[in-house]
Formats: C-alpha cells, sequence, structure tokens
C-alpha cells in the first residue's frame, strides 16, 4: 500500500476515534448522535434481519437498473450527439445547465404518473446520471486522436468495426469516469428518492428510523450507504487511474 | 512539369492532381495542390520535401485514397484509387497512431488479425515484424511504457506485417530528436531494402530526404507543386554515413536554393493567418 493510502487510512481512523471520544465524553448528545462503534454494532445486528435483505436488494437493484440504463442511453446519446454537430450546438445549453436544475422537484409527478413504486425511484437514479455519461462520451470522443480514424481506414474498417475496436476503447478513460460519476448519480437519486417517498428500500428506511427517534438503526443504515458508496468508489477510482496511466500519449522523446 | 521515369509500368501514377478546397464562411478557395504529375517506380524510395503548408500530406492522403483529389487521378499499380485505401498500401503517420489500450504485440497483430489471417500465420508475421524493428523485448508492454521512437516503431511493425507494396510515410520522425532520426532512418532503409516495396516519404527535413531517397520531389509553397525532381544516385545498400559525403552537401545545398525562397513565403503566409 502506498504513503498516500495509508495516510488515507490513518486520517479515517484518526476522524472515526475522534468522534467516538465526542460521543463518549458527550460533548456529542447521545440524541444527536451515536458513538461510531456503536453504529457499527447496529449495523452488524441489522444485516443478520431479513428487512434489511429485503430493503438492501430493492435500493440496489434500483441502483443497478438505473445505472445500466443511464450508462447505455448515455452513450449511446454522447454516440448519436457527437455525430450531429448542430443537434449538439442546439442541446450545449441544456446539457451544460442540467444539473443546475434541482431534479427532485420532477418526483412528485413521477409519482402521480406511476405511483408509490420502485419504478419511479429508478427513473430519478437514471435521470441524475444520464447526463454525465453523455457529457463524459461526448468529452472522450472530442478527445479521440484524428489519426485514429485514418489508421482505421488504411485498415479499410467498417464504420461498426472503427466504433468497437477503436473509438470506445479510445473513449474507455472519459467513459470510465462518466461512469464513476454515474454510480454516485444514482445512489443520491435512488436513495433520496426512497427517502422523500417510498415503501420500501434503505432510504426509507432511514427516513422512517429518522422519524421514529431510532438513533440506532438510522446511523447504522447511514454507516451502510458510506461504507458501500466509498467501497466502489475507491475501487473505480483505482481502476479509472490504472486506464488512464495505460492510456496515456506520452510526448514523443 | 511531368517527372517521369522510363520504366516499364510505374507502381504509383499520378497525372494532372490539383486540390482546391472550397470557400468556407469568409474565406476563400483554397488552391493547395497541383497540378501534379508524377510517376513513382516500382521498389524505390521517393521523398517530397517542401514547406510547411505545401500540401505534402494532402499528396500522400490522395495517393493513400484517405481523401479525393478535386482534379486528375492516382494509380496504384494501375488501378484507380478512388474511395478507399487499397489492399497493398500501407501507412505511418506523424501522430502517434499506436493504440495505447493494446500490448506492442497486439498492435502489431491488429491488421493482420482483422484481415483473418491464421493464427499461425499471424505469430510468424508479427514475431518476424517485431524482431525486424528491435522490439522484442517488449511484446508485453503497453505503448504508453515505451518512448515516442519506440512508439512510431510499433507503428512501422504493424504497417510491416500487411506486408504492404507501397509504404506510405507522412513524416514519421517529425517529432523524434536528430540522433534517433538518423537511427530510424538507417532501419527505415533496411526496411526498404529487405522489403522490396516501392516507398514514398513526406518530410521537411532536407537532409533526412536526401540521405534516405532514391529521388527527392522539392515541391514549392501553395499550391503545392514540384519544383525539382533529384536524383541522389545512391547505392542501394546505402546507410546514414553518406550524410559526410561531399555530393550530400551540395544535393542539400542544391534543393535548399529552390526551397528558401519558399520557405519564406510560407512563413510569411502562414505567419500572417496565425495574428
Amino acid at each position: 500500500m502506498s504513503t498516500a493510502a495509508w495516510l488515507r487510512l490513518a486520517l479515517m481512523a484518526g476522524l472515526f476515534l475522534l468522534l467516538e471520544i465526542f460521543c463518549r465524553i458527550g460533548a456529542i448528545d447521545s440524541r444527536v448522535m451515536i458513538p461510531p462503534s456503536e453504529m457499527v454494532v447496529s449495523l452488524v445486528s441489522l444485516l443478520q434481519t431479513r428487512q434489511l435483505a429485503v430493503d438492501m436488494l430493492q435500493t440496489f437493484g434500483a441502483i443497478a437498473i438505473a445505472l445500466l440504463f443511464a450508462v447505455a442511453a448515455g452513450f449511446a446519446a454522447g454516440l448519436v450527439i457527437h455525430a450531429l454537430p448542430r443537434l449538439r450546438r442546439a442541446l450545449d445549453p441544456f446539457l451544460a445547465t442540467y444539473y443546475a436544475v434541482p431534479l427532485f422537484i420532477f418526483y412528485p409527478v413521477l409519482i402521480a404518473f406511476f405511483g408509490i413504486s420502485v419504478l419511479p425511484i429508478i427513473i430519478m437514479g437514471f435521470a441524475f446520471a444520464v447526463v454525465s455519461v453523455i457529457m463524459s462520451t461526448l468529452n472522450g470522443l472530442d478527445h479521440v486522436p484524428r489519426v485514429l480514424r485514418k489508421v482505421a481506414r488504411v485498415h479499410r474498417l467498417s464504420p461498426f468495426s472503427t466504433v468497437t475496436r477503436l473509438i470506445i476503447p479510445s473513449v474507455a478513460p472519459h467513459l470510465f469516469t462518466g461512469v464513476k460519476l454515474a454510480v454516485a448519480y444514482c445512489f443520491i437519486g435512488v436513495i433520496a428518492s426512497e427517502f422523500i417517498a417510498s415503501s420500501t428500500g434503505i432510504g426509507h428506511a432511514i427516513a422512517y428510523a429518522y422519524s421514529d427517534f431510532n438513533n440506532r438503526t438510522m446511523y447504522g443504515l447511514i454507516l451502510l450507504i458510506v461504507t458501500v458508496v466509498i467501497t466502489i468508489n475507491m475501487t473505480l477510482h483505482h481502476y479509472e487511474g490504472k486506464i488512464s496511466r495505460r492510456m496515456a500519449r506520452r510526448p514523443a522523446k | 512539369m511531368t517527372v517521369s521515369a522510363a520504366a516499364p509500368e510505374p507502381h504509383v501514377c499520378l497525372s494532372g492532381i490539383r486540390q482546391v478546397y472550397p470557400a468556407t464562411q469568409g474565406r476563400a478557395p483554397l488552391h493547395a495542390l497541383g497540378p501534379i504529375n508524377l510517376d513513382l517506380r516500382q521498389g524505390e524510395f521517393f521523398s517530397v520535401v517542401g514547406p510547411s503548408g505545401c500540401g505534402k500530406s494532402t499528396l500522400l492522403e490522395i495517393v493513400a485514397g484517405l481523401q479525393p483529389p478535386t482534379e486528375g487521378t492516382a494509380t496504384f499499380e494501375g488501378r484507380p484509387v478512388v474511395g478507399s485505401v487499397p489492399e497493398g498500401i500501407g501507412v505511418v503517420f506523424q501522430e502517434d497512431a499506436s493504440f495505447p489500450w493494446l500490448t506492442v504485440w497486439d498492435n502489431a497483430a491488429f491488421g493482420v488479425r482483422r484481415a483473418g489471417l491464421a493464427e499461425a500465420e499471424v505469430k510468424r508475421r508479427v514475431g518476424h515484424a517485431l524482431s525486424f524493428m528491435g522490439l522484442n523485448d517488449f511484446t508485453s508492454a503497453y505503448p504508453s511504457q515505451l518512448s515516442g521512437g519506440m512508439r512510431q516503431r510499433v507503428c512501422i511493425a504493424r504497417t510491416l506485417v500487411m506486408q504492404p507494396r507501397l509504404i506510405l510515410l507522412d513524416e514519421p520522425f517529425g517529432a523524434l530528436d536528430a540522433q534517433t532520426r538518423l537511427i530510424m532512418g538507417d532501419e527505415l532503409l533496411r526496411i526498404w531494402r529487405e522489403t522490396g516495396a516501392t516507398v514514398l516519404l513526406i518530410t521537411h527535413a532536407l537532409d533526412e530526404a536526401i540521405m534516405l531517397s532514391d529521388r527527392v520531389g522539392a515541391m514549392s509553397f501553395r499550391p503545392g507543386r514540384f519544383l525539382e525532381v533529384l536524383e541522389t544516385g545512391w547505392d542501394r545498400d546505402r546507410d546514414s554515413k553518406i550524410v559526410s559525403d561531399p555530393s550530400f552537401g551540395a544535393m542539400t545545398g542544391r534543393l535548399w536554393s529552390h526551397l528558401r525562397s519558399e520557405s519564406i513565403d510560407a512563413i510569411n503566409t502562414l505567419g500572417q493567418k496565425a495574428s
């Protein structure tokens, strides 16, 4: 493990310890926050319940479906928009300001259409993630070296082979960054939607525990989400770095 | 000016080639190239030199079939080059065209695998090309782990495995330092001798063109036309040591006398556009 990784670990452990001390000595009211060690204990006991298994299945299932559609649709839309410069010029302002719009204002509309079910939640996750994939695909396509398209013609590749053999691999680092962002956005979209209005899912369980003053359950679930999100993002970050290093085009010497 | 060798059948024939780019918003039409008439003999090493913007790369792309000329015809082995790159032509570009997501081996094998050759033949050809280019110890490396010169070798190896009969090189050593270019030039001569392919090299380096070539075509600034085609008269088994030959300096001086005023024109014109 690198020095930076050790430092990171030490920082997290330090914060964990500091919070533990503050909670134990009463600097933080126990009605506001429980000590981190108790959060861990709570999480372990929650993980043994059937209800959490059901909630996890719904939440992570919704995230996975939203992510899958966001990546597929975002990449396809990115390809089309890039191929049509006029369309791109027309859409640019929308894409640039997309995340300035608080998307949750549309959640009640989706509930009105589809009722309180998993579908509006998946749509919210998708809506949060898809534009990040479109943007990263466009960015990647903008950076495909023109010479690669010439090489494709020299090797007489079909348009399909050019895309699959040269363009997609060339875009991969940007696409990977888009997927990484999409994962984060899907988590936000799905869990926040569950928090606002849902009958199942981890977001709903957190909201329920919150309104029930059940700090142990609430913090146990928060710890679960934080752990999962950090683990996934650090893993993706690790592979993103590996791909970027491999794809680096160093100046000629 | 027609430059024609008294050979039985030219390997490449350019006849009345002109390239004019149409007017765009606020810009007049640009007559970039031509007329160009040129025959390349089978197995010769021909270089094109000229100032920046004279249409050297455009000429290469027309020969390769990467862009159609506005007027005139290009033929390769008697067949017109129209719309696509004909089989038998390999192109090495100035830019880094290696595929960073593939190993050196897979880079070199890209074309032959696409061509559907049997795996044994792929191995034989790729192994030979990588060995020939001195890349045997780097077969599992990725381009990002190699220097610019090594990456260009990978691109040349990828071209060689296709066993092209015409190799087009668009300033392949433009991004390399002077010493590496001399060494790469020697390797290029070795490839040319061993493959027997016809080579068309685009370069802005007079010394490189004269050292490597049987004939050197000096082009004017826009529209690019041949001012002179110089026969070097070198032996086929030459190498970079010929730079110390007295006639090397004389030929360089002769071409420079043509190109000096053209280069000044290019600097003035392109400089004005940039400002």
